[in-house]
């Protein structure tokens, strides 16, 4: 018989941590097809953050670190400076990159550390309880604005691609989502690229991935895809921000 | 024997060099030597110094309460170090910067116009080295041969003339 | 060994670490270690190596991490605020089994302090720093060779035992020049390789992890106890310390580092009196040297810890006498230096009573 499914080499066959429907292990499972399929599990050191993601370390057959809340591109670029030619990608939610851990994101990007993010945004911290995060919408009730979040006190959220798309440092940067079969299989593609990007010797990548936090936000897994595509999608529009490679082939 | 040397003026006339040139030559000489700046937070101006040991035996403290020789380039250098110096010591001092006596009388002083004879034997700014040069007249000082060898052996080829210079300069000093 | 050169005990560090297979730094700029640093920056690319100037000591400290976890022998260095930022970071190493080489040029405290040499950061260094249980070796040299002997220890020490160790100077030690010579370098190929490291399965082995994160409380315990035995070998084995006339002496000074020297040269001086007086110099303070303490206090009648703080290691000092004989303590702090005389003085006090 022949299989048409199956899990990724590069994947664990371990149970992962994510909640039920959360959107997680659909990322974490791209990342892996793009390893299998760029032949670069033996080449890849990943580094897990602080997070819901913290047990990255374990759902990968690559090689990994474990870094501290924030440190990842650091981490990251620790060790590609060690072994360049090693494909070394980070994995971090929300509050680790845009919180935390912004400085260590916006120099990495500002020195073109040639590593590679996976960013997953889903406005809120998951791990800790359903915190208010730095891309948190506004008005979003969460366990630390039970109110809502409020312009007048926590400010405005961040669009961490759009600005980290103007450092002259950043090669490639793209913004999708995982709420779709069509927009799942363009994440794939843009992880690919993002990758690519890095063996290619670009400079830095970075792919943010829209995702749920059903758990968190007090939906079910299909409510909170809609959630994500009402309320997220217009304050972070998809898309392709930064693309050096494409740029040379013209 | 341990000779303890102070080297002291404005950030900017090569105090700090000159207490190089002659750790270094105590170091050709096989001695032990030890070189102390101070620090602080101005980069340039201000007053810097620097705290030379010889030695024949292990140096201890690298720190100078008490030195041997004095070699002030500027009136505050002499004013801070001057009853610091120890009884029979030597205090070099610049007469051309500095228009003040040396009170104490138990101490021997050279006054020279360091600044002045270095620009008349083309270049201002090697006061320093005179002065060091001065300072070499001391009994127990490495010799006047020794140091200016030290010099040749670490200057860099590419600079050979300004050792040469060099080497002028602590000349005139040393036959004031 | 090589021919002697004259050079500031920061760029002997600095030279030391390349020799000893070191071609990795990370750091963030602070006054008085800024010459180890400008060093580097200037050496590293003639020896195929990284000098990196990180964002902040936070992210310094954590792609000494990555690299350490990466398999290469990697320096930071920094002065005592930025030796308190990276704190964090050097918990993570230490609770990751890493090895690493930090140096910390301590200056005088606490907050921004001063910028003068001081030896305030003591407990920092051996007592934690960070959180969690976890220990750090610690070498204080007090001469420039040392600084410079003592770097290639570290690299070998810390990769032995797989953890970080700290070399603490202070800005007198950094600053001041004095003849140096150095071993033979080490390529950083030729250095064993670290089967533990981060540098692709090449699809021939298991995946390695570098982690300090365990859930189950058996588990993290397990591993602590067994990061403690490595520990009690350190103590056993590792310890290093001098002694200076102590056979006979009735005071023996404790004192580390530049504050040692100087103190030695205050036993000389109490010996031209008449004084029998003695210094033991411990060169890692953690390991700390209790045992020579505790024995020389059989014979001894007085010990004087002299520190360039408000009296930190003295506790270390008093634990070692265990009661023995009584521990005085003499110290300035804030980038104050104290005086050989003044602790001649300090001495003749106390064996006067």
């Amino acid at each position: 018989m022949e299989t048409v499914f199956d899990r990724p080499h590069a994947l664990s066959d371990v149970v992962t941590n994510f909640c039920p429907g959360c959107t997680h292990g659909i990322i974490t499972r791209l990342v892996a097809e793009v390893l299998d399929e760029l032949g670069m599990e033996g080449k890849a050191v990943g580094v897990a953050p602080v997070g819901c993601s913290v047990m990255a370390y374990n759902f990968y057959e690559c090689d990994m670190q474990e870094a501290a809340h924030g440190r990842a591109p650091a981490v990251a670029t620790g060790i590609k400076r060690v072994h360049p030619e090693n494909l070394v990608f980070t994995y971090q939610g929300d509050g680790d990159l845009a919180a935390i851990g912004t400085a260590e994101t916006v120099h990495a990007a500002a020195r073109s550390e040639n590593i590679t993010i996976i960013f997953v945004n889903n406005a809120i911290y998951g791990m800790t309880g359903g915190q208010m995060a730095p891309t948190s919408l506004v008005g979003q009730v969460t366990q630390t604005t039970p109110y809502g979040r409020k312009v007048e006190d926590q400010g405005y959220p961040i669009r961490m691609s759009e600005m980290l798309s103007t450092l002259e440092g950043s090669a490639y940067i793209e913004r999708v989502a995982v709420d779709s079969v069509p927009n799942i299989r363009k994440a794939k593609a843009a992880i690919k690229k993002a990758f690519q990007c890095q063996l290619d010797k670009k400079g830095f990548s970075l792919v943010e991935v829209l995702s749920t936090c059903p758990t968190n936000w007090g939906k079910s897994p299909e409510e909170a895809l809609d959630w994500l595509r009402e309320n997220m999608m217009p304050q972070y529009p998809l898309g392709v921000y930064c693309d050096k490679l494409s740029k040379e082939g013209e | 024997m341990i000779q303890k040397i102070i080297f002291a003026g404005f950030g900017g006339q090569g105090v700090l060099f000159a207490g190089k040139t002659l750790a270094y030559a105590g170091m050709d000489e096989e001695l032990q030597i030890s070189w102390l700046p101070s620090y602080g937070p101005e980069m340039r101006g201000g007053t810097a110094n620097c705290s030379v040991i010889l030695s024949d035996e292990p140096i201890g403290s690298p720190v100078i309460t008490s030195p041997d020789i004095l070699i002030a380039m500027n009136k505050p250098s002499l004013e801070k170090f001057e009853n610091a110096v120890a009884p029979g010591g030597l205090i070099v001092l610049d007469s051309f910067l500095i228009d003040k006596k040396v009170e104490r009388d138990d101490v021997d002083v050279i006054y020279i116009p360091a600044k002045q004879l270095a620009e008349e034997n083309g270049n201002a700014t090697l006061g320093n080295m005179i002065m060091l040069g001065a300072s070499l007249k001391h009994k127990d000082m490495i010799s006047l041969e020794a140091v200016c060898r030290s010099v040749e052996e670490h200057t860099p080829q590419s600079r050979a003339a300004l050792a040469e210079l060099n080497k002028k300069m602590i000349t005139i000093g040393y036959q004031y | 060994m090589e021919k002697k050169v004259l050079m500031k005990g920061n760029e002997a560090l600095a030279e030391a670490a390349m020799r000893s297979g070191c071609r990795h730094f990370f750091g963030y700029p602070i006054t008085p270690q800024t010459e180890l640093a400008a060093y580097m920056a200037k050496q590293m690319p003639k020896r195929g190596g990284t000098f990196l100037q990180a964002e902040s000591e936070v992210a310094a400290i954590n792609m000494v991490y990555g690299a350490a976890g990466a398999g290469a022998r990697v320096m930071t260095s920094s002065s005592s605020p930025g030796i308190s930022l990276k704190q964090e970071g050097i918990s993570y190493i230490a609770g990751a089994d890493l090895p690493c080489v930090i140096i910390n040029i301590v200056r005088g405290g606490p907050g921004l302090g001063g910028i003068q040499p001081a030896q305030s950061d003591y407990f920092q260094a051996t007592k934690g720093g960070g959180h969690g249980d976890y220990r750090l070796l610690v070498y204080a040299p007090s001469s420039v060779q040392e600084m410079a002997d003592l770097v290639g220890v570290a690299f070998d020490k810390a990769d032995t035992y797989r953890m970080p160790a700290m070399i603490m100077g202070d800005g007198m030690l950094g600053q001041m020049m004095e003849p140096v010579s150095f071993k033979e370098p080490i390529a950083p190929e030729d250095l064993p390789q670290k089967e533990w490291a981060t540098c692709g399965t090449g699809m021939k082995r298991k995946k390695n992890i570098i982690n300090s994160l365990y859930l189950t409380p058996d588990e993290l315990e397990e591993l602590n106890d067994a990061r403690l035995k490595r520990y009690e070998t350190i103590l056993k084995d590792e310890v290093l310390f001098e002694e200076y006339q102590t056979e006979d002496a009735e005071l023996i000074f404790v004192a580390y580092g530049t504050i040692a020297r100087i103190v030695m040269s205050s036993v000389n001086t109490l010996r031209e009196q008449g004084i029998k007086a003695g210094l033991i110099r411990p060169i890692t303070l953690w390991p700390f040297p209790s045992e020579i303490i505790n024995q020389r206090a059989d014979s001894a009648k007085m010990f004087l810890t002299v520190e360039m703080s408000q009296g930190q290691m003295v506790e270390d000092v008093r634990l070692a006498v265990n009661g023995k004989k009584p521990v005085y303590f003499y110290g300035r702090n804030g980038g104050m230096v104290p005086e050989q005389e003044a602790i001649v003085e300090e001495a003749k006090k106390y064996l006067q009573k």
